[in-house]
Parts: C-alpha cells; sequence; structure tokens
C-alpha cells in the first residue's frame, strides 16, 4: 500500500497523519515532499503520526532522518507519534530511537511543542 | 521498483509457506527486499540495460535467497557502520546493516561484472516448532 499524508493543524501544530509504507519508490518522496514544503511555508512544528504506517526500509528511515535535519536547519522541529512494533523495532535497532524525540500521546506530543 | 516489489512479495510468500513466525517472516521478507533494493539501485544504478536476478529455495533447513545484480561490484568491508555516531544522522547506508541484523547469513560473492548477495535464514526443526 502507498504512503497517504492528511494534515491536520492542532494548537499550532501540523500533524501529518500517515498511512501505508515508507519506502524507496512507496513514500518516500511523498513524506520529503510534505516536510519540504511545510518547512519552506515557515510551519516549525511537525508532529508524524505513524500509527498506521506498518513498514518502513532503510530509505524510508533515512527519510526520516532527513526530516529531523531538514527542519533542525529550519529552525524547525520534527517529532515522531504512535510508533507501531515494528517501527518501533527498527528504530531501536538502527538507534534512531536515541535520535528523535518520540511520543504516545497526541496531547502531550502537541504540548511539548510549546 | 517493480522488480523490488515482487522479489519482496515472492520472499514473504516463501517465508510463510516454511512456517515462520509473522515477525521473522517480516524480517525475511525486508531483508530481500533490500537486496533487491541495492542491486537495483546501487548495483546497476536504474540503467535498464542490467538486470537482477533473484533465485529463491527453501532446502529443508534453510530459506536461501540469491540476489545478484550486473553492477560496478561492492566490498562490504568498506561500508561505514551506520550506528558509529558520526554516521548515525546519514540519510543513506542502512540497507546491509539491516540485511546481516535479519539473516542468519549473508555471503558476498564478486560477479565480473556485479555482486551476488546469498541471504540465509535457517529453519527450526520441525520438533522445535511445535
Amino acid at each position: 500500500m502507498a504512503l497517504t499524508i492528511a494534515s491536520r493543524e492542532v494548537d499550532g501544530v501540523t500533524v501529518l497523519d500517515l498511512s501505508g509504507r515508507i519506502t524507496l519508490g512507496e513514500g518516500s518522496v511523498q513524506l520529503r515532499d510534505a516536510i519540504r514544503e511545510l518547512i519552506g511555508k515557515g510551519q516549525k512544528n511537525i508532529l508524524l503520526n505513524l500509527g498506521d504506517v506498518n513498514y518502513i526500509d532503510s530509505s524510508g528511515l533515512g527519510e526520516l532522518v532527513s526530516a529531523f535535519t531538514t527542519a533542525k536547519n529550519q529552525a524547525a522541529e520534527v517529532k515522531l507519534l504512535n510508533l507501531t512494533k515494528k517501527v518501533h523495532d527498527l528504530l531501536q535497532l538502527t538507534k534512531l530511537y536515541t535520535v528523535f524525540d518520540i511520543k504516545d500521546d497526541e496531547a502531550s506530543a502537541i504540548a511539548s511543542f510549546k | 521498483m517493480e522488480s523490488v516489489s515482487e522479489v519482496e512479495a515472492a520472499a514473504d510468500k516463501l517465508a510463510g509457506e516454511a512456517g515462520l513466525d509473522e515477525d521473522a517472516r517480516f524480517h525475511v521478507a525486508m531483508a530481500v527486499r533490500e537486496a533487491a533494493v541495492n542491486a537495483v539501485l546501487h548495483g546497476n544504478e536504474y540503467d535498464p540495460t542490467k538486470q537482477m536476478t533473484a533465485t529463491f529455495e527453501n532446502t529443508g533447513a534453510s530459506l536461501v535467497f540469491t540476489i545478484s545484480d550486473q553492477g560496478k561490484g561492492l566490498d562490504p568491508a568498506t561500508l561505514p557502520d551506520p550506528l558509529a555516531p558520526e554516521n548515525l544522522m546519514r540519510g543513506t547506508g542502512r540497507g546491509i546493516f539491516l540485511i546481516r541484523s535479519f539473516m542468519d547469513e549473508v555471503h558476498f560473492r564478486q560477479l565480473h561484472p556485479g555482486t551476488e548477495l546469498t541471504l540465509v535464514k535457517h529453519l527450526a526443526p520441525a520438533a522445535e516448532k511445535a
């Protein structure tokens, strides 16, 4: 299943609800474009809801890292919400769990940007 | 990338038929997908005149996947460690690491031209599966 991205605003935070796979050719470019567009518009607070993402490959992991660094370079922040077990395990295996700010509750995630 | 998805789906099917549990099946399919992506992207560099070849076998004791490309060749010794602090924030370089993490054996063989990767997942004896 390809990646679908729905965007919504909550208290100054743009929440991207992602659903599907983030892999080479199936979502990594969509994610990159969505992040760049938001940062280009000056959005500083971005929360990626990965609750419906059950597959990320090495390219997708790279895209998450790129999103994080692109945001940081523009004084913006990207945080992750609602990791599935598979994605959680992948981030632990690759030590990226220590890099990202990861939340499991949307309300506290939104509050953490303030 | 259609060929990559086909290879992934075939690996997933073989792993399922071999009785691997959901996690192991996921890992096998992902490792094979990563190997196929490497072959098409880094090996053949999307050159449509070059072929990626994949063969799968259930030996009874193991699942054996062989994926080869016709690229410039890959020396695994030169691959940076993606877990090293200086590499952690790189956008690439995790594919082979994931393959090694998910499979029981990974072998590289240089072709002329290209690289052949053999990925092996050992199957538990029937008595252990029960």
